[in-house]
């Protein structure tokens, strides 16, 4: 009895690390929960980038299901889901509004002409404090709003289209729905 | 200048090892920091930043990084000092944003209980093992008087090693 307590303990010792760890191994450490989920989304407002004479606010997409996506010019990653967002844009899934991050306007215009538009319109976060605002701390990032402008989901990273389809579109279709 | 290099070597480090989010090019951040001209105030921006943990490089504090968002951040730090907020409300301002994970010290919650009761919870645990393992020692070092059975053996024991030399 006390033998095999002397081997089952340390086994079983090994066993809750190993599973600690395991877990930590599957898990993202630049993946940060977001405090903002649940909440209603910040107040802005901002320039739009194809015209700058025109504010733009978050008050303007009430009542609308919407995606809000960070992006720039300089972010390699977005690159990687645009693709993904022309798409949606051309199904008209969800209007999707783009917020320019601490980028040159001129920049930023001609990165949509080269690799296109999909957004509804972007705006200029020139200082970033909009972003400060949204706890952005990486680009690209995508906050869903919902039709009473609360922020119902945060991807980090760029929209991987497993992401889309289990997650960001089934929310989308729910949210409408209410 | 060693050290000059190995900041720079660090800051590439840092820039590089999360190519999959991107941070803005260095040359839109040579705005400079509002220094605060009080000697208290600078002081206290250097105490909060040190409290908060970068996003970007997860490893260092705001005060610390060369990460876009650490300088960013600093500046709404030395902005909400020049306004007069007290340390709590920026606190509260960066908790607000980014959650309790830019906090080097998260206030003690459901979620982070084990994290803060854990390595006293192992110190327990190896005290109680540590004091069971003497106790068993003391316990096989106490003489006692022979049995019968052993007394016998020995006496065997002995008697035998007697003929055999």
């Amino acid at each position: 009895m006390k033998r095999a307590l002397v081997f089952a303990i340390p086994l079983a010792l090994f066993v809750v690390l190993a599973l600690f760890l395991l877990r930590g191994l599957g898990l993202n450490p630049r993946e940060v929960p977001s405090p903002l989920i649940g909440k209603a989304a910040p107040q802005f407002q901002l320039k739009q980038l194809a015209d700058p004479a025109t504010a733009f606010s978050e008050k303007d997409m009430a009542g609308k299901v919407w995606l809000l996506n960070v992006w720039a010019s300089w972010c390699v990653a977005c690159r990687e889901e645009h693709p993904l967002l022309v798409e949606v844009a051309r199904k008209n899934l969800v209007p999707i509004v783009g917020l320019n991050y601490k980028d040159e306007p001129a920049d930023a215009k001609a990165w949509l002409k080269q690799f296109g538009d999909p957004y509804k319109l972007s705006v200029t976060d020139r200082d970033g404090r909009v972003g400060i605002d949204f706890g952005v701390y990486g680009v690209p990032e995508t906050f869903l709003i919902d039709k009473a402008g609360v922020i119902r989901y945060k991807q980090i990273g760029p929209i991987t289209p497993e992401a889309w389809e289990k997650k960001i579109l089934p929310m989308v279709r729910e949210l409408e729905k209410s | 200048m060693r050290a000059a290099l190995a900041a720079f070597l660090f800051a590439a480090l840092c820039g590089t090892a999360f190519a999959q989010q991107s941070a803005p090019p260095a040359d839109t951040a040579k705005e400079a920091l509002p220094t605060p001209k009080d000697p208290v105030a600078a002081k206290r921006a250097v105490a909060l930043g040190a409290e908060l943990r970068c996003l970007v490089c997860q490893n260092q504090s705001i005060e610390e990084s060369n990460a876009e968002l650490a300088v960013d951040l600093r500046r709404q730090i030395r902005e909400q000092i020049a306004q007069g907020r007290s340390d709590r409300e920026i606190i509260d301002y960066m908790v607000a944003r980014y959650g309790d994970f830019v906090l080097y010290r998260p206030p003690f919650k459901a979620s982070t209980a084990l994290l803060w009761v854990g390595p006293f919870l192992l110190l327990l645990v190896g005290v109680i093992v540590l004091r069971r393992v003497l106790a068993g020692r003391r316990r096989n070092a106490e003489e006692r008087p022979l049995t019968e059975a052993e007394r016998r053996e020995a006496e065997r024991l002995l008697a035998g090693t007697g003929k055999t030399e």
